[in-house]
C-alpha cells in the first residue's frame, strides 16, 4: 500500500516542479520527460512515481507507452491556478486603462 | 485593491469567460482593440497585421525574454465598432489549436465600460492546460529566482 506523499514535499523540488511545467503544457511518456534532464533516467522515474504518488500527476497508457498529464483538481489543492491566469489578464487590463486614459489627456 | 477582471471557468467546460470593467468610455476601450500601435503597447507584442473587417486577420508576435519569437494569429468574423468583435485565436506552434472569442464590448456610464470574452477551446482539456500556463511559467520563475539567489549566497 502506498502512503500518500505529502504534495507540498513534492513540489519543494525544482526537478519535480519543472517536470510539473512540462506536462502542464502537454501530456508526455517518461522517455520524453527524461530527455528534458542530465539525471540518470531511474532519477528521473523516482520523481515521477513521487508526483504520481501525491495523485499531481496522472498515468494513461496508450498501447505500451505510459503518459503522464497534470492532475488539475489536485494541483488546486497547491495554488489556485486559475489565479495566475487572472493576474496575465488583470495586468494587460490595467496598462490597457493607463494608456487609454493617457490618450484622452493628449487631445 | 479590488479585483477588476474576473473570470468564470467552471469544471469540465470546454469554455472560460473573462469580464473587466473599465474606468474608461465605451469608444476608448474599443480603440485600443483597433489601433495597432495601441494594441502593441498593452499587449506587448508586435502588430504585423490586424484587419478590422469581417474575413480580415490578424497577426501578433511576442519575443520572450531568451530572444525567442512566438506567432499567434486569427480571423475575424464578426466587426462591431464598439459593440463586438468575434475572432479565431492561435498560438504558433504549440499543440493547443484554435480557439473561438466572442468580444461583447459595452456601456456603463459615459466614464465606464465593461468588456465581456467569451472563449471557446476545442476540448476541456485544452482549456484547462491554456489556464495552467501561466501558473507554470510562475513555478519556472520563481524557481529561477531562488536559484538566483541561492547563488549570491555561495
Amino acid at each position: 500500500m502506498n502512503l500518500r506523499r505529502d504534495v507540498f514535499q513534492a513540489i519543494a523540488d525544482p526537478t519535480r516542479r519543472t517536470i510539473l511545467l512540462l506536462v502542464a503544457s502537454q501530456t508526455m511518456t517518461a522517455g520524453a520527460i527524461a530527455s528534458n534532464f542530465d539525471t540518470a533516467r531511474p532519477t528521473v522515474s523516482k520523481h515521477l512515481q513521487i508526483l504520481t504518488e501525491c495523485a499531481l500527476l496522472e498515468q494513461t497508457q496508450t498501447g505500451r507507452e505510459i503518459y503522464y498529464h497534470i492532475n488539475a483538481k489536485n494541483m488546486k489543492e497547491v495554488a489556485d491556478f486559475i489565479e495566475p491566469f487572472r493576474q496575465m489578464w488583470d495586468d494587460r487590463f490595467n496598462k490597457l486603462e493607463t494608456i487609454m486614459k493617457k490618450y484622452t489627456s493628449k487631445k | 485593491m479590488e479585483r477588476k477582471t474576473k473570470i468564470n471557468a467552471e469544471d469540465g467546460k470546454q469554455e472560460l469567460t473573462i469580464t473587466r470593467e473599465f474606468d474608461l468610455p465605451l469608444e476608448l476601450l474599443f480603440k485600443a482593440y483597433v489601433e495597432p500601435g495601441i494594441v502593441e503597447q498593452w499587449m506587448g507584442t508586435k502588430v504585423l497585421k490586424l484587419e478590422n473587417k469581417k474575413h480580415g486577420g490578424y497577426q501578433f508576435e511576442t519575443t520572450d525574454p531568451k530572444g525567442n519569437k512566438h506567432g499567434f494569429n486569427g480571423v475575424i468574423h464578426e466587426f462591431t465598432p464598439n459593440e463586438k468583435i468575434t475572432r479565431t485565436f492561435e498560438m504558433e506552434n504549440t499543440p493547443f489549436g484554435v480557439q473561438l472569442e466572442f468580444l461583447t464590448f459595452e456601456s456603463l456610464t459615459d466614464d465606464t465600460s465593461k468588456l465581456t470574452m467569451h472563449v471557446v477551446y476545442r476540448s476541456a482539456a485544452t482549456r484547462d492546460q491554456i489556464l495552467q500556463l501561466p501558473f507554470a511559467q510562475g513555478i519556472n520563475m520563481a524557481h529561477n529566482r531562488l536559484e538566483e539567489i541561492v547563488n549570491k549566497l555561495n
